[in-house]
């Protein structure tokens, strides 16, 4: 939890986003230019064949079929892995709907056998006609991307911590901790929207030094300290169904809520932020020790917020979009080199040169996002 | 506080325009006059050699060390003309940046950090230095590395903490006013921020050496006047001869730069402070209370070397026993609060620039810290060595030209 992300009354204009699948075509997608059917992708634990590499500018609808054995999520990407469509928690055997918007440009599509890594990339050429999107355009594409991006994680998120809950009131302390900084991870890519919601976010993401005095105490981490110190959360069920209560609301609000472009700056900025403050100190995780989940989901959730702004920033501040680019990267790079199997190493074990490093990296890239917000205001 | 401040800034200002040529308010009481040193009229940025090294002693320090973490040239030399632009702002009391704390976009983060906004430029002068380490691989300065940054040898007794000693590159600044030295370092540290990282820095307050004879000798935390015999300003043959590197001494874009030493002197106050009166004035070799030599009444009487203890630390480091050898010191005193027993974290930060620490600093503290009895009380934790180039001639100019132009 961080300082509740600042927006004004108007920013927060509630309105009902439709969701993915039942937009509206973007207004440069003509109806012709509409690819007829749909597009198989035939995914498994080590090949992601798409039918078509190139298809037609407007909305595309991807059928993807999950054949290995492992759950799998499906991405297309514009350039700087910036998140046209994505779709997650695709089991074995389970074919999922993708519907993208699509503008003629160069973009590749993937599939993340395991949820982890670059994936399988496959390039996808789209061409047509496009109607070029004047400025005010690609702001509001920008906000809508990043909203299907919030949408796409707040939905693995209710699944993650569904599963999450579920093990705590079965009690299979194994289970849950190893699903409790699985479940965060979608919880941390999209906390500055969910920090909107100023109840809520304590009540989900408080921790023990975040309260005064008599007050209570529910969220991530009660269970996590009865997991890692009690040993025991065996009364925790009720924390649990408040928690899985909460997150309910709060994904139903995000997605509820219409985002300015200055939200996704500042929010982007915001992620950072936790990084610096709470995830570099290991103060978010200070039972577990798996900061560096957390710290990962900020960075993936600030880039999305960044990639999001792309198309307006390449026309605003090109030479900023190419130092974000070597900032993210070396900040990748840097927090990798800790990767453990699927997860990450813990906070307890990195050395204080190997925190600096990583500081180091963040502070490098957190100067150049909060040149962002201005650039947007113009 | 910030009442306070401005009050302050305000008053030395009004000191200053009245002609009374003021540093700051303990200056009005104790200090003469010195050329430009008032809070409102800066010292100039532009010159043949840095400002900060012979300058009139400031009261405040905040000095700090970087890594630089890019691997690039152009981007260091990117920069040090960024940083070389800033400075040459700041130290005229101006903002870091065009905007300034208050100027810009609303929604973007100010281009200066804002806490000396109000303030004078306090005196400000900001001096940088290249340690060894830069001229290892990484940016092609490997052939360039000058003769005289050689490695310091290790000193007995010294419990160096590697955390807190060296680094690439390094920036002093002083001021009269704490708030706008650290502001100088917070600004630089930022506009840095992904090309260099901070690797330490050290408050000081309480300068320990005058730097010109305008300046009285002021003390250190043992109590006792430091840097009576110091080189100062006015002595220009002296520092030609002792500070000022020459072309000809092995790397010709170090003339007109200096080289400068840092160690952090950790001192147990506590028990120097159970020690004798007598004690303490042998240790030293002068009078704890006007700072004369042993045997002599006034602090310039000449000192007579054959009537001190043969170890007095006076003795041990004059020029006589290093050939001439001379520092052009201009330490500051710092507490970092107590450590975990209580005791005051205290102690000297210890700056001296030279010509060839191989012919100054190293003879000289070689025999001290063999010989010196004031080892009982004090450490020697941190080190540093660096190049600082010669001055920045005009705005087309930039820190280090002369080593990456």
């Amino acid at each position: 939890m961080s300082a509740i992300i600042r927006l004004t009354a108007g920013a927060l204009a509630l309105a009902a986003l439709t969701a993915c699948a039942a937009e509206p075509p973007a207004p440069g997608g003509s109806a012709a230019a509409r690819q007829p059917g749909r597009i198989a992708v035939a995914a498994g634990d080590t090949e992601c064949k798409v039918a078509v590499s190139e298809v037609a500018a407007g909305t595309s609808t991807f059928a993807i079929t999950n054949g290995g054995s492992k759950v799998t999520e499906f991405y297309v990407y514009a350039p700087g892995d910036r998140v046209m469509a994505e779709v997650e928690n695709i089991v074995p055997g389970l074919t999922r709907e993708l519907i993208a918007e699509l503008p003629a440009g160069t973009y590749e599509t993937a599939c993340k056998p395991g949820m982890v890594g670059k994936g399988i990339r496959n390039p996808l050429k789209v061409t047509g006609e496009h109607k070029a999107l004047n400025a005010d355009a690609k702001l509001a594409e920008a906000t809508r991307s990043y909203q299907r991006y919030v949408k796409s994680q707040s939905d693995t998120l209710l699944v993650k911590t569904q599963e999450f809950v579920d093990a705590v009131k079965a009690g299979d302390l194994k289970r849950a901790k190893e699903l409790y900084p699985v479940s965060r991870t979608y919880w941390e890519r999209i906390e500055p929207v969910a920090e909107i919601f100023g109840d809520l976010d304590p009540a989900i993401d408080a921790r023990e030094a975040d309260l005064a005095e008599g007050e209570e105490w529910t969220g991530f981490h009660k269970i996590e300290k009865d997991l890692w110190i009690h040993k025991d959360v065996s009364q925790d069920g009720p924390v649990a169904d408040k928690l899985i209560a909460d997150v309910r609301t709060i994904v139903a609000k995000a997605n509820a809520t219409e985002l300015t472009p200055l939200n996704l700056a500042n929010g982007a900025k915001e992620l950072l932020d936790e990084v610096a403050t709470g995830k570099i100190t290991g103060e978010e995780d200070i039972w577990s020790h798996t900061d560096l989940w957390d710290f990962d989901a900020n960075l993936e959730g600030s880039k999305a917020a960044v990639q999001a702004l792309r198309p307006v920033l390449e026309e605003r501040a090109p030479e900023l979009v190419g130092t974000l680019d070597e900032k993210f990267a070396a900040a990748e790079a840097e927090l990798n080199k800790h990767q453990r199997g699927d997860g990450w190493r813990l906070h307890d074990e990195l050395s204080e040169a190997e925190l600096k490093s990583l500081s180091d990296v963040i502070n490098a890239l957190g100067e150049p996002i909060s040149r962002i917000a201005p650039i947007v205001a113009k | 506080m910030v009442t306070r401040r401005k009050l302050f800034g305000l008053g030395a200002a009004g000191v200053a325009a009245a002609g009374a040529g003021a540093i700051t308010a303990r200056s009005l009481v104790r200090e003469p006059p010195v050329a430009h040193a008032t809070a409102a009229e800066p010292f100039p940025f532009y010159g043949e050699h840095q400002a900060g090294i012979v300058t009139p002693a400031q009261d405040r320090l905040h000095f700090v060390a970087f890594d630089v973490t890019t691997g690039s040239r152009a981007e260091l030399v990117e920069l040090l003309q960024e940083w070389t632009a800033a400075a040459a702002r700041l130290t005229q009391g101006e903002q870091a940046g065009s905007f300034g704390a208050v100027g810009g976009s609303p929604e973007a983060a100010p281009d200066d950090t804002g806490e000396a906004l109000g303030l004078p430029a306090s005196g400000l002068t900001l001096t940088v230095g290249f340690g060894p380490s830069l001229f290892d691989g990484r940016f092609g300065l490997a052939a360039r590395r000058p003769p005289a940054l050689a490695d310091l040898p290790a000193f007995p007794g010294e419990k160096l903490i590697p955390e807190i000693s060296g680094g690439d590159l390094c920036v002093q600044a002083c001021a009269h006013d704490p708030q706008v030295a650290v502001h100088a370092i917070r600004n630089l540290a930022r506009i840095g921020f992904g090309r260099v990282s901070v690797r330490w820095s050290q408050l000081g307050f309480g300068r320990t050496s005058s730097t010109s004879r305008a300046q009285v000798t002021p003390r250190n935390l043992m109590g006792f006047k430091d840097g009576t015999s110091n080189m100062k300003l006015e002595d220009a043959d002296l520092l030609r001869e002792q500070l000022w590197a020459d072309a000809a001494d092995g790397a010709g874009w170090m003339a007109g730069g200096s080289y400068l030493v840092t160690r952090k002197i950790r001192m147990t106050v506590e028990t120097w402070d159970r020690t004798s009166l007598r004690e303490q004035e042998e240790i030293f070799g002068r009078d704890k209370g006007e700072g004369a030599p042993v045997g002599k009444r006034h602090e310039f009487d000449p000192v007579d070397l054959a009537a001190m203890k043969p170890d007095a630390h006076v003795r041990l480091a004059h020029p006589s026993n290093h050939g001439d050898a001379r520092l052009l010191r201009r330490g500051y005193n710092y507490v970092d609060g107590s450590d975990g027993l209580g005791r005051l974290d205290a102690g000297l930060f210890f700056i001296a620039y030279q010509r060839d620490p191989r012919k100054q600093f190293v003879p000289i503290q070689a025999s001290l810290a063999r010989t010196d009895p004031l080892n009982e009380y004090i450490r020697h934790i941190s080190s540093g060595l660096f190049a600082c180039p010669p001055g920045v001639r005009d705005a087309g100019d930039y820190w280090g030209r002369t080593l990456f132009g």
